[in-house]
Protein backbone atom coordinates (compact mmCIF):
# COMPACT_ATOMS: atom_id res chain seq x y z
CA UNK A 1 0.00 0.00 0.00
CA UNK A 2 1.08 3.31 -0.99
CA UNK A 3 2.00 5.76 1.71
CA UNK A 4 -0.47 8.02 0.28
CA UNK A 5 -2.86 5.44 0.44
CA UNK A 6 -2.96 4.56 3.89
CA UNK A 7 -2.92 8.51 4.83
CA UNK A 8 -5.85 8.69 3.41
CA UNK A 9 -7.27 5.04 5.68
CA UNK A 10 -5.83 8.08 8.17
CA UNK A 11 -7.93 10.96 7.33
CA UNK A 12 -10.84 9.41 5.61
CA UNK A 13 -13.24 9.29 8.26
CA UNK A 14 -12.21 13.09 8.64
CA UNK A 15 -12.83 13.77 5.01
CA UNK A 16 -16.11 12.84 5.17
CA UNK A 17 -17.41 13.94 8.58
CA UNK A 18 -15.76 17.26 8.23
CA UNK A 19 -17.74 17.58 4.76
CA UNK A 20 -21.11 19.16 6.61
CA UNK A 21 -23.25 17.97 4.16
CA UNK A 22 -21.96 14.65 4.39
CA UNK A 23 -22.36 14.33 8.22
CA UNK A 24 -25.60 16.15 8.36
CA UNK A 25 -26.85 13.08 6.04
CA UNK A 26 -25.08 10.41 8.21
CA UNK A 27 -22.54 9.21 6.07
CA UNK A 28 -19.67 7.34 6.98
CA UNK A 29 -16.28 6.47 5.31
CA UNK A 30 -15.66 2.58 4.61
CA UNK A 31 -12.23 1.96 2.88
CA UNK A 32 -10.43 4.01 0.64
CA UNK A 33 -7.62 1.90 -1.97
CA UNK A 34 -5.85 3.54 -5.16
CA UNK A 35 -8.81 5.09 -7.07
CA UNK A 36 -11.34 3.25 -5.36
CA UNK A 37 -13.44 4.84 -2.19
CA UNK A 38 -16.29 2.74 -0.22
CA UNK A 39 -18.84 5.24 1.66
CA UNK A 40 -21.99 4.55 3.53
CA UNK A 41 -25.21 6.07 4.30
CA UNK A 42 -27.36 4.80 7.34
CA UNK A 43 -31.00 5.03 7.44
CA UNK A 44 -32.61 7.62 8.62
CA UNK A 45 -36.16 8.55 8.75
CA UNK A 46 -34.85 12.32 7.94
CA UNK A 47 -33.91 11.48 3.81
CA UNK A 48 -37.38 9.88 3.12
CA UNK A 49 -38.26 11.07 -0.44
CA UNK A 50 -41.54 9.33 -0.55
CA UNK A 51 -43.65 9.69 2.82
CA UNK A 52 -45.90 6.89 1.58
CA UNK A 53 -43.02 4.15 0.67
CA UNK A 54 -40.81 5.46 3.32
CA UNK A 55 -37.98 5.28 0.35
CA UNK A 56 -34.74 7.40 0.94
CA UNK A 57 -34.43 10.42 -1.30
CA UNK A 58 -32.93 10.36 -4.73
CA UNK A 59 -30.94 12.98 -3.67
CA UNK A 60 -29.67 11.47 -0.35
CA UNK A 61 -28.33 8.61 -2.66
CA UNK A 62 -27.57 10.99 -5.57
CA UNK A 63 -25.33 13.10 -2.50
CA UNK A 64 -23.86 9.56 -1.71
CA UNK A 65 -22.56 8.59 -4.71
CA UNK A 66 -21.28 12.41 -5.61
CA UNK A 67 -18.89 12.04 -2.10
CA UNK A 68 -18.00 8.60 -3.24
CA UNK A 69 -17.18 9.81 -6.38
CA UNK A 70 -14.99 12.78 -4.95
CA UNK A 71 -12.96 10.46 -2.96
CA UNK A 72 -11.99 8.39 -5.65
CA UNK A 73 -10.67 11.12 -7.25
CA UNK A 74 -8.80 12.33 -5.01
CA UNK A 75 -7.19 8.55 -4.83
CA UNK A 76 -7.01 8.49 -8.50
CA UNK A 77 -5.08 12.31 -8.46
CA UNK A 78 -2.85 10.43 -5.95
CA UNK A 79 -2.56 13.60 -3.81
CA UNK A 80 -4.62 15.64 -1.41
CA UNK A 81 -6.13 18.25 -4.07
CA UNK A 82 -9.75 20.64 -3.89
CA UNK A 83 -11.64 19.31 -6.81
CA UNK A 84 -15.14 20.46 -7.83
CA UNK A 85 -17.76 17.86 -9.54
CA UNK A 86 -18.58 19.02 -13.51
CA UNK A 87 -21.24 16.15 -13.95
CA UNK A 88 -23.16 13.80 -12.41
CA UNK A 89 -25.50 11.29 -14.36
CA UNK A 90 -26.94 8.80 -12.53
CA UNK A 91 -29.65 6.04 -13.17
CA UNK A 92 -31.23 4.59 -10.08
CA UNK A 93 -32.38 0.79 -11.02
CA UNK A 94 -34.89 -0.20 -8.46
CA UNK A 95 -36.07 1.87 -5.20
CA UNK A 96 -33.61 1.25 -2.07
CA UNK A 97 -35.28 -0.85 1.02
CA UNK A 98 -36.80 1.01 3.77
CA UNK A 99 -34.40 0.46 7.03
CA UNK A 100 -31.46 -0.54 4.72
CA UNK A 101 -27.74 1.03 5.13
CA UNK A 102 -26.74 2.19 1.79
CA UNK A 103 -22.85 1.62 0.24
CA UNK A 104 -21.51 3.71 -2.39
CA UNK A 105 -18.40 2.28 -4.34
CA UNK A 106 -16.63 4.82 -6.71
CA UNK A 107 -14.06 3.81 -9.22
CA UNK A 108 -11.73 6.59 -10.37
CA UNK A 109 -10.44 4.89 -14.08
CA UNK A 110 -8.89 7.49 -15.39
CA UNK A 111 -7.32 11.27 -15.16
CA UNK A 112 -5.90 13.74 -17.20
CA UNK A 113 -4.02 16.78 -15.79
CA UNK A 114 -7.49 18.79 -14.82
CA UNK A 115 -9.88 15.87 -15.09
CA UNK A 116 -10.82 12.55 -13.43
CA UNK A 117 -13.54 10.29 -14.64
CA UNK A 118 -15.23 8.27 -12.28
CA UNK A 119 -17.97 5.41 -12.13
CA UNK A 120 -20.10 4.63 -9.05
CA UNK A 121 -22.80 2.18 -7.88
CA UNK A 122 -24.74 2.34 -4.86
CA UNK A 123 -26.50 -0.91 -3.03
CA UNK A 124 -28.04 -1.81 -0.35
CA UNK A 125 -26.12 -5.17 0.56
CA UNK A 126 -25.67 -6.91 -3.00
CA UNK A 127 -23.43 -5.20 -5.32
CA UNK A 128 -24.57 -7.58 -8.01
CA UNK A 129 -28.04 -5.60 -7.87
CA UNK A 130 -27.45 -2.14 -7.30
CA UNK A 131 -29.83 0.76 -6.30
CA UNK A 132 -27.72 3.11 -9.02
CA UNK A 133 -25.75 3.60 -10.85
CA UNK A 134 -23.71 6.88 -11.11
CA UNK A 135 -20.89 8.22 -13.90
CA UNK A 136 -19.22 11.50 -13.04
CA UNK A 137 -16.72 13.88 -14.00
CA UNK A 138 -14.47 16.27 -11.55
CA UNK A 139 -12.07 19.09 -12.21
CA UNK A 140 -9.32 20.18 -10.13
CA UNK A 141 -9.49 23.64 -8.60
CA UNK A 142 -5.78 23.75 -6.91
CA UNK A 143 -2.66 22.45 -6.73
CA UNK A 144 -2.38 18.29 -5.85
CA UNK A 145 -0.08 18.03 -3.00
CA UNK A 146 1.73 14.92 -3.27
CA UNK A 147 3.22 12.84 -0.59
CA UNK A 148 6.80 12.12 -0.86
CA UNK A 149 6.46 8.46 -1.20
CA UNK A 150 9.11 5.93 1.00
CA UNK A 151 11.30 4.56 -1.73
CA UNK A 152 12.31 7.87 -3.02
CA UNK A 153 12.89 9.57 0.72
CA UNK A 154 14.82 6.34 1.14
CA UNK A 155 16.73 7.29 -1.80
CA UNK A 156 17.15 10.22 -0.58
CA UNK A 157 18.99 9.43 2.76
CA UNK A 158 21.23 7.21 0.53
CA UNK A 159 22.38 9.98 -1.31
CA UNK B 1 -52.45 25.11 -7.11
CA UNK B 2 -51.76 27.74 -4.44
CA UNK B 3 -48.90 28.58 -1.92
CA UNK B 4 -50.81 26.35 0.65
CA UNK B 5 -50.76 23.22 -1.68
CA UNK B 6 -47.56 24.46 -2.61
CA UNK B 7 -46.21 24.66 1.36
CA UNK B 8 -47.73 20.96 1.65
CA UNK B 9 -45.93 19.27 -1.10
CA UNK B 10 -42.61 20.20 0.49
CA UNK B 11 -43.48 19.68 4.08
CA UNK B 12 -44.48 16.34 3.38
CA UNK B 13 -40.97 15.22 1.94
CA UNK B 14 -38.68 14.91 5.06
CA UNK B 15 -35.31 14.67 2.75
CA UNK B 16 -36.87 18.39 1.62
CA UNK B 17 -36.88 19.27 5.13
CA UNK B 18 -33.81 17.92 5.95
CA UNK B 19 -32.40 20.59 3.08
CA UNK B 20 -34.41 23.08 4.40
CA UNK B 21 -35.98 24.01 1.44
CA UNK B 22 -39.05 25.85 1.16
CA UNK B 23 -41.32 27.02 -2.01
CA UNK B 24 -43.10 30.11 -3.24
CA UNK B 25 -45.96 29.77 -5.73
CA UNK B 26 -46.69 33.12 -7.71
CA UNK B 27 -47.82 33.87 -11.57
CA UNK B 28 -48.79 30.23 -11.98
CA UNK B 29 -45.03 28.86 -11.10
CA UNK B 30 -43.66 27.22 -8.41
CA UNK B 31 -40.30 28.73 -7.42
CA UNK B 32 -38.11 26.30 -4.82
CA UNK B 33 -35.87 28.00 -2.07
CA UNK B 34 -32.61 26.53 -0.37
CA UNK B 35 -31.87 28.76 2.28
CA UNK B 36 -28.42 29.12 3.18
CA UNK B 37 -27.69 26.27 5.93
CA UNK B 38 -23.54 25.32 7.21
CA UNK B 39 -25.56 21.93 7.22
CA UNK B 40 -25.95 22.21 3.15
CA UNK B 41 -21.72 23.18 3.03
CA UNK B 42 -19.48 21.00 0.78
CA UNK B 43 -16.53 22.43 1.07
CA UNK B 44 -15.73 24.61 3.76
CA UNK B 45 -12.53 26.33 3.03
CA UNK B 46 -13.89 27.81 -0.05
CA UNK B 47 -16.97 27.81 1.38
CA UNK B 48 -19.08 25.90 -1.55
CA UNK B 49 -22.76 24.08 -1.28
CA UNK B 50 -22.14 20.61 -1.20
CA UNK B 51 -22.95 19.30 -5.15
CA UNK B 52 -25.22 16.47 -3.88
CA UNK B 53 -27.29 19.00 -1.91
CA UNK B 54 -27.54 20.90 -5.24
CA UNK B 55 -28.72 18.29 -7.29
CA UNK B 56 -30.90 16.89 -4.16
CA UNK B 57 -32.72 19.99 -4.73
CA UNK B 58 -33.06 20.04 -8.51
CA UNK B 59 -34.79 16.43 -7.97
CA UNK B 60 -36.57 17.79 -5.24
CA UNK B 61 -37.98 20.60 -7.60
CA UNK B 62 -38.56 18.17 -10.61
CA UNK B 63 -40.74 15.79 -8.07
CA UNK B 64 -42.91 18.62 -6.24
CA UNK B 65 -43.73 20.15 -10.41
CA UNK B 66 -44.15 16.85 -11.55
CA UNK B 67 -47.10 16.26 -8.32
CA UNK B 68 -48.56 19.90 -8.47
CA UNK B 69 -50.36 18.76 -11.72
CA UNK B 70 -51.56 15.66 -9.75
CA UNK B 71 -51.63 16.42 -5.89
CA UNK B 72 -53.70 13.32 -5.39
CA UNK B 73 -51.25 11.14 -6.89
CA UNK B 74 -48.42 9.64 -5.40
CA UNK B 75 -44.71 11.11 -6.26
CA UNK B 76 -43.02 10.00 -9.98
CA UNK B 77 -39.87 8.23 -9.34
CA UNK B 78 -36.37 9.62 -11.09
CA UNK B 79 -35.78 6.98 -13.05
CA UNK B 80 -32.23 8.51 -14.59
CA UNK B 81 -31.01 12.44 -14.18
CA UNK B 82 -27.96 14.75 -15.57
CA UNK B 83 -26.32 17.36 -13.20
CA UNK B 84 -24.24 19.55 -15.45
CA UNK B 85 -22.35 21.88 -12.24
CA UNK B 86 -21.67 25.26 -13.78
CA UNK B 87 -20.49 27.51 -11.46
CA UNK B 88 -19.57 27.70 -7.37
CA UNK B 89 -22.83 27.40 -5.11
CA UNK B 90 -21.66 30.25 -2.97
CA UNK B 91 -23.07 29.98 0.86
CA UNK B 92 -26.13 32.42 -0.31
CA UNK B 93 -29.93 31.38 -1.05
CA UNK B 94 -30.41 29.15 -4.13
CA UNK B 95 -33.75 29.11 -6.31
CA UNK B 96 -34.76 26.28 -8.79
CA UNK B 97 -37.48 26.17 -11.38
CA UNK B 98 -38.49 22.94 -13.64
CA UNK B 99 -39.91 22.66 -16.40
CA UNK B 100 -41.54 19.82 -18.17
CA UNK B 101 -40.32 19.73 -21.54
CA UNK B 102 -41.75 16.61 -22.58
CA UNK B 103 -44.91 14.62 -21.12
CA UNK B 104 -45.47 11.37 -22.21
CA UNK B 105 -48.08 8.65 -20.94
CA UNK B 106 -45.54 6.75 -18.75
CA UNK B 107 -42.58 8.99 -18.53
CA UNK B 108 -41.50 12.93 -18.27
CA UNK B 109 -39.06 14.72 -19.35
CA UNK B 110 -38.15 17.32 -17.00
CA UNK B 111 -35.29 19.89 -16.70
CA UNK B 112 -34.47 21.90 -13.90
CA UNK B 113 -32.10 25.24 -13.51
CA UNK B 114 -31.10 26.10 -10.13
CA UNK B 115 -29.45 29.99 -9.67
CA UNK B 116 -28.39 32.24 -6.71
CA UNK B 117 -27.51 36.01 -7.94
CA UNK B 118 -29.19 35.90 -11.72
CA UNK B 119 -31.53 33.54 -13.02
CA UNK B 120 -29.44 33.89 -15.97
CA UNK B 121 -26.26 32.40 -14.92
CA UNK B 122 -27.75 29.29 -13.13
CA UNK B 123 -24.74 27.37 -10.89
CA UNK B 124 -26.12 23.83 -12.07
CA UNK B 125 -28.68 22.36 -14.58
CA UNK B 126 -30.38 19.14 -14.26
CA UNK B 127 -32.25 16.75 -17.04
CA UNK B 128 -34.10 13.54 -16.13
CA UNK B 129 -36.90 10.92 -16.70
CA UNK B 130 -38.98 10.84 -13.97
CA UNK B 131 -41.55 7.75 -14.12
CA UNK B 132 -45.22 8.99 -13.78
CA UNK B 133 -47.39 7.85 -10.87
CA UNK B 134 -50.32 6.84 -12.71
CA UNK B 135 -48.31 3.97 -14.16
CA UNK B 136 -46.88 2.90 -10.81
Amino acid sequence: MSRFIQKLWEIGPTLVNGTPHASELGMKFVAIDKGIATLSLPYNSALIGDPRSRVIAGGAVTTLLDQACGLAAISGFDGLAQLATLSLRIDYQRSAEPGEMIIAEAECYKTTRHVAFIRAIAHDGNPEDPVATAQSTFMLTGPIHKLPDAASEEQGLAE
Amino acid sequence: MTQDLANRLISEIPYAQTLGIRADFSNHSLLLILPYLKSNIGNPTLPALHGGAIGGFMEVCALAELRRRSPKLPFSKPIGVNIDYLRRGKPVETYARADIFKEGSRVANVRVRAWQDNEDEPIAALSGHFLLPKTL
